[in-house]
């Protein structure tokens, strides 16, 4: 039987893999990417504790699900922010490589 | 009264059993972190972005495997679907290839995944002194079919000023998103 330690156990390695793919990687798309996988792991474990701790009526408990609706659509405005920025630095700068952007200034 | 009761209980197990059996998880499980893994390995940013189209897929499975339909749902539909489409897009407008093999810092990598490796076994650490990690998911009353209706009634409810300042919040990034991309006047 599958436990709730299996889903936290998973979530935690997805999500070491995010941050590990955000302190390798230099390009700046792959960063955003693993944001992204963070981001998503920490949408597993709390759907795994919503659907672990049920409420007297014997459904999960839904306030964990809508906090996971919450992450994913500021998620969204996030990746779409990011990869606008993205986009204007690269008109400025022909990169996308986190070496070449150390500055503040242009 | 008590049979169509027992009858719902039983459908339920039966598809409890079915879905959450430990094999799907597993290879669901396995699907998400391996393809997860190929996202920050891969040097050409296409197979990336592809790679965490397959992971979003598993955890979708994932989300459904635990009861959650409304989540797996709008996970599909907008991290594979619009999340995916703009990170293609971008890519493609931007033209980037594969990166050439630089030289790469092998101090700064080792550190780099010495520190994760120290965050996952905190990770575990922390969910090993759970009491609770061990049990398997209690069963539910009734299969959940109406997920959609409660989360809207939360929503809209208990949750409505949330709800209506990230509705402020898509805004203002819609707006920041033009006035970013816009060129300046010469």
């Amino acid at each position: 039987m599958v436990t709730l330690g299996d889903y936290l156990i998973v979530s935690g390695i997805l999500f070491a893999i995010g941050f590990a793919g955000v302190m390798l990687r230099r390009n700046l798309i792959i960063i955003l990417m693993a944001l992204e996988l963070m981001l998503n792991a920490a949408n597993l474990s709390l759907v795994a504790f919503s659907r672990f701790r049920l409420l007297p009526n014997g459904l999960p408990d839904y306030n964990g699900q809508v906090f996971v609706f919450f992450i994913i659509t500021v998620a969204a405005a996030e990746v779409a922010v990011g990869l606008a920025i993205l986009v204007a630095l690269y008109r400025a700068r022909q990169t996308t490589d986190i070496k070449d952007i150390s500055q503040l200034k242009f | 009264m008590s049979i169509p009761n027992r009858r719902s209980l039983r459908n339920s197990r039966s598809v409890l059993q079915l879905i959450m059996s430990p094999f799907l998880f597993w290879i669901f499980a396995l699907l998400m972190l391996v393809f997860g893994a190929a996202v920050i390995i891969n040097r050409n940013p296409i197979a990336s972005a592809l790679s965490l189209v397959v992971s979003f897929l598993g955890l979708a499975a994932l989300f459904m495997s635990l009861d959650a339909y409304f989540i797996g749902i709008i996970q599909v539909l907008v991290y594979a679907g619009a999340v995916m489409v703009l990170f293609l897009f971008i890519i493609m407008l931007l033209d980037l290839r594969a990166e050439e093999r630089r030289q790469i810092n092998l101090l700064t990598s080792a550190g780099a995944i010495a520190v994760a490796l120290v965050l996952l076994l905190e990770i575990f650490h922390v969910i090993g002194t759970f009491k609770s990690t061990a049990q398997p998911f209690p069963p539910l009353a009734r299969p959940t079919s109406d997920d959609v209706r409660n989360i809207g009634a939360l929503l809209f409810q208990k949750y409505n000023l949330p709800f209506q300042i990230i509705g402020i919040l898509v805004l203002v990034a819609t707006v920041g998103i033009v006035l970013l991309s816009k060129r300046e006047p010469r």
